[in-house]
């Protein structure tokens, strides 16, 4: 198959950048997106022009390093994968495919598709761990914990931090992801002990990180690659709650 | 230079005891005056960083990655081993020592592998502390299951996704370090070069990865926990980013690289597509124990695997290993695939066999299949457009895991003084063979449980002042180094040489190999280094955020290092693990080992000028007698 890229260029963080265009043929239907991309910058260097800037690093969905707006959608159509799982054979030939960065006040663009997301990290420092020094553990089973309980955690706990939620948000909050930690946290007793902080803490930061409010809208859950549940912000407004009227 | 791994005295179940006692400590106080460089912040490296920043050391971290959290330790699906004997099945210490030393094939240190059993419960607890959500029995507590090479059920997990969550909870660990300052994290930030200091690990030179700025970092110790080198092959299912470079480099300042020959092939991939292929990607060991290996008894039958009655196909493992059948260990699976594939007996164009849940899902339902698999099996269908529950899987060996890395000692530390290795980049506990679900567990014991204390013997005694500028003549050799690379015109692109060394590597110096085909490869990787000085070709202009640079420079590298790995094979006279040498085989087609000649690791030092040295770490066996490995 075909297909025509237009794709988002932008030397740097402080140059604005635009749209071009290329062409790519004999696309394999099983090829993943990236990797016609990986052909068409091979195409690029080879004819001496800089090929285009794009992150992706395990390529099988989970470091949740890809990450790409492709025709208005993050991670391209299809649900509940990342663009690195994205085959072509989700679009018809001669199609055109408009790629963009994530595009988010807290996300700036470093280069091309390659946007800064440690306002990510900054979230997670200010207070999304359980505080236990290496040493200081009891035998993992002196405290049982329901099965339900677990499996609600881990359901939150599997957030790879890619930001589509951010992207795809029209105020680009960040509240699906820092609820998903919130969450992960509070439904475990080894994080109680701090809940309170925690959900104050990293909700302050969200704000000042530039993220926008969440105005419950929905779509970053049916964007989201891990299809971490609305559940979750609920139950982060109920800890902030918890929190704040004592 | 004798190669002394400083192995405690006394007997095995108190070596390490004997060896806390008898180190030396950093007094609190101190500790703040100490700095650490950690280079390399997944599962091992994160571990370490945040262990040493929560005892009060002066830490700074380095990541090429945009955040800790992507390290490919993310990637790892199947488990993590401890013998906590929870499934209480008659799991011991003793016995998680005992299968390791077995499954890695009598090539590796007891004493280390000993401690590692040893320590491996310590993790589970900790990650359960952090919040880790491990899989959960109905009654509240810890699950466990067997994993491929061993007989007991050992094996922790959260579902598919294990090495997601131990990282995530050494993220956190980390973060909170970061958090207060007493770890500087330097992400996007990449190590290309090691300095040494009269004798000592001083430093590294880095660049940061967005300006192209390049520095020095000083620091009284080094830490290296940047994972494996797979993808010499450049298909494996590794990362596509994870590369040698830190290693590598540390190797040409003077630490000795460790058995470079011993790689792993892991048998459950799912074949190539195509040309433009980027990345192989695993499909977790645990469905074998559920799906049946097997291809057609008659060559080329080109008939739907469904098709294909019971009496024309071939179990093979069942059939060639009764007693642990479609769960031998990974190198021997690996091996047998490609041989049926070899002669003739392989599907779908030749590099494929069936791995099939037809049985399973008659005998225990698709809804029992779906709970314990379900996420593989979308992985699987995404990728190919095949649904396994109605179509036999079809799968390939690729290059996976590497137990080979920097030579260290008993303490982790290499043969430079004050530089360390941890998690996969050292060599340490997993022989020629890694087992399932050990990797995880050896990274995190080194991280949280060995190096937070061995470091600190090394720290405690007085090191000599060395000036901040003590590095800038090596900055001065990278940038050089940089500036040619980034200037090539040439006309081959960094991806197609790496491409190159990987289709040498894999036919001559993959599952198994010969002399003929290594000296040939030797020769093959001579010219193409030369084409790759020649003839390379960047084409994105100046050195602020450069991939093309990026990869131009880690190719290098693994050029270099395969060279030495398949040197390493030509002077392995045996097979032994995942280095099978056909000239050393059993009449039933396995691996033979000599131990009378061969029981060493083979420690490689770099030489400048000529080839490089092999020097030899005898290994002695006094508590697991070595046997000829028999899975039947
Ligand atoms: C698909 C897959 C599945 C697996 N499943 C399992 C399993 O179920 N159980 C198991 O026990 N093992 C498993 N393994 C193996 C295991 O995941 C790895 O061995 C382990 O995670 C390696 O961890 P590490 O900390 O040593 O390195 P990594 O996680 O690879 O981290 C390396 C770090 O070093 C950094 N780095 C590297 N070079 C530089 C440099 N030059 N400068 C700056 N930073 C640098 C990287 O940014 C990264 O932070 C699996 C492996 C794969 C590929
Ligand atoms: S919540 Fe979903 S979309 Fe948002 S960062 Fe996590 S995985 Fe990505
Ligand atoms: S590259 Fe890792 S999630 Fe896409």
């Amino acid at each position: 198959m075909n297909v025509i890229l237009k794709i988002w260029r932008q030397p740097s963080k402080d140059t604005p950048g635009g749209f071009e265009t290329y062409p790519v043929a004999d696309v394999s239907p099983d090829m993943s997106f990236l990797e016609m991309l990986d052909v068409l910058n091979e195409t690029l260097t080879q004819s001496g022009k800089e090929p285009i800037a794009f992150e992706s690093d395990c390529r099988e969905g989970i470091c949740g390093t890809c990450g790409l707006f492709i025709n208005g959608r993050a991670h391209g159509p299809g649900l509940g994968i990342t663009t690195c799982e994205l085959r072509m054979r989700r679009f018809k030939s001669g199609e055109t495919i408009v790629v963009e960065p994530w595009r988010a006040k807290a996300f700036p663009v470093l280069k091309d598709l390659i946007v800064d997301r440690s306002s990510f990290d900054r979230i997670i420092q200010s207070g999304g761990y359980v505080s236990v020094n290496t040493g200081n553990a009891l035998d993992g089973n002196t405290l049982p914990i329901a099965k339900t309980k677990a499996d609600e955690a881990f359901d939150a706990a599997t957030c790879i931090g890619c930001g589509a939620c951010v992207a795809t948000c029209k105020n680009a909050s960040a509240m699906l992801f820092t609820a998903a930690k919130v969450s992960q946290l509070a439904l475990l007793p080894q994080g109680e002990v701090e809940a309170q902080d925690r959900v104050i803490n990293m909700v302050k930061t969200m704000e000042l990180e530039g993220f926008g409010h969440c105005s419950n809208t929905g779509a970053c859950e049916i964007e989201c690659p891990k299809q971490i549940s609305l559940t979750h912000i609920a139950r982060l407004h109920r800890e902030y709650l918890k929190a704040t009227f004592k | 230079m004798s190669l002394d791994a400083r192995i405690p005295e006394g007997p095995i179940q108190q070596k390490w005891d004997h060896c806390k006692f008898e180190m030396k400590l950093v007094s609190p106080a101190n500790r703040r005056k100490r700095s650490v460089i950690v280079v390399g912040t997944g599962l091992a490296g994160a571990s370490a960083a945040a262990s040493l920043g929560e005892m009060g050391y002066n830490v700074s971290a380095f990541t090429y990655h945009d955040s800790p959290r992507r390290a490919h330790s993310i990637a790892a699906q199947g488990g993590i081993n401890a013998p906590k004997n929870y499934a209480n099945d008659g799991d011991s210490i003793y016995r998680l020592f005992y299968d390791t030393i077995k499954g890695g094939d009598y090539r590796a240190r007891e004493a280390n592998v000993y401690r590692l059993a040893q320590l491996s419960g310590n993790i589970i607890d900790h990650c359960v502390a952090q919040g880790v959500p491990f899989a959960r029995e109905y009654g509240g507590l810890l699950a466990n299951r067997s994993f491929g090479g061993v007989q007991v059920s050992r094996t922790f997990y959260a579902r598919g996704q294990t090495g997601q969550q131990l990282l995530l909870g050494a993220y956190g660990a980390l973060s909170r370090q970061v958090h207060t300052n007493q770890v500087r994290m330097f992400s996007r930030t990449e190590m290309l070069d090691l300095i040494v200091v009269d004798g000592r690990a001083r430093g590294i030179v880095a660049r940061d990865l967005v300006s192209g700025k390049i520095s020095s970092h000083m620091a009284d110790a080094v830490i290296l926990a940047t994972g494996g080198y797979s993808n010499v092959f450049y298909l494996s299912t590794n990362a596509i980013n994870s590369n040698a470079t830190a290693i590598w480099r540390a190797h040409k300042r003077g630490a000795y690289f460790a058995n470079p020959c011993f790689t792993q092939i892991h048998p459950t991939c799912i074949p190539r597509a195509g040309e433009s292929q980027s990345k192989l990607t695993l499909m977790s060991e645990s469905l074998r124990n559920d799906g049946r290996i097997w291809v057609p008894k008659q060559k080329g039958d080109k008939r739907r695997a469904r098709d294909i009655p019971e009496s024309d196909r071939d179990y093979y493992l069942e059939r060639i290993y009764p007693s642990f059948g479609n769960l031998v260990p990974r190198d021997v699976a690996s091996r047998r695939a490609k041989e049926m594939c070899d002669n003739g007996y392989g599907v779908a164009g030749g590099y494929a066999v069936y791995l099939d849940f037809a049985d399973a899902i008659q005998r225990d339902g698709k809804d029992s299949v779906e709970q314990k698999y379900g996420n593989l099996f979308d992985i699987y269908h995404e990728i190919t457009g095949e649904n396994p529950y109605t179509t036999a899987m079809k799968i390939y060996p690729a290059p996976h895991y590497t137990m080979g890395g920097l030579w260290v000692d008993y303490h982790l530390m290499t043969t430079i003084p004050g530089l360390f290795a941890l998690g996969e980049a050292n060599f340490s506990d997993h022989g020629a063979n890694r087992l399932g679900a050990s990797a995880l567990m050896q990274c995190l014991t080194d991280g949280y449980f060995v190096l937070p204390y061995t470091i600190g013997d090394y720290l405690a005694k007085p090191l000599p002042h060395v000036s901040e500028d003590a590095g800038k003549p090596i900055e001065r050799e990278v940038t050089d180094r940089l500036n040619i690379l980034s200037n090539a015109s040439g006309s081959q692109t960094a991806m197609s040489l790496h491409q190159k060394l990987g289709h040498i590597m894999w036919d001559k110096c993959g599952m198994s190999r010969n002399e003929t085909g290594l000296k040939e490869a030797l020769n093959d990787i001579k010219t193409l280094k030369e084409t790759f000085q020649k003839d390379l070709k960047l084409s994105t202009p100046g050195q602020t955020l450069n991939q093309e640079l990026e990869r131009a420079n880690r190719v290098a590298d693994y050029i270099e290092l395969g060279e030495l790995m398949v040197q390493d094979a030509l002077t392995r006279e045996e097979s032994c693990g995942g280095h099978f040498r056909e000239e050393h085989q059993t009449e039933e087609n396995e691996a033979k080992r000599n131990d009378e000649n061969q029981s060493y690791v083979s420690a490689w030092a770099y030489s400048e000028k000529k080839e490089a040295v092999l020097h030899k770490e005898a290994l002695a066996f006094d508590h697991v007698k070595p046997t000829q490995r028999s899975y039947k």
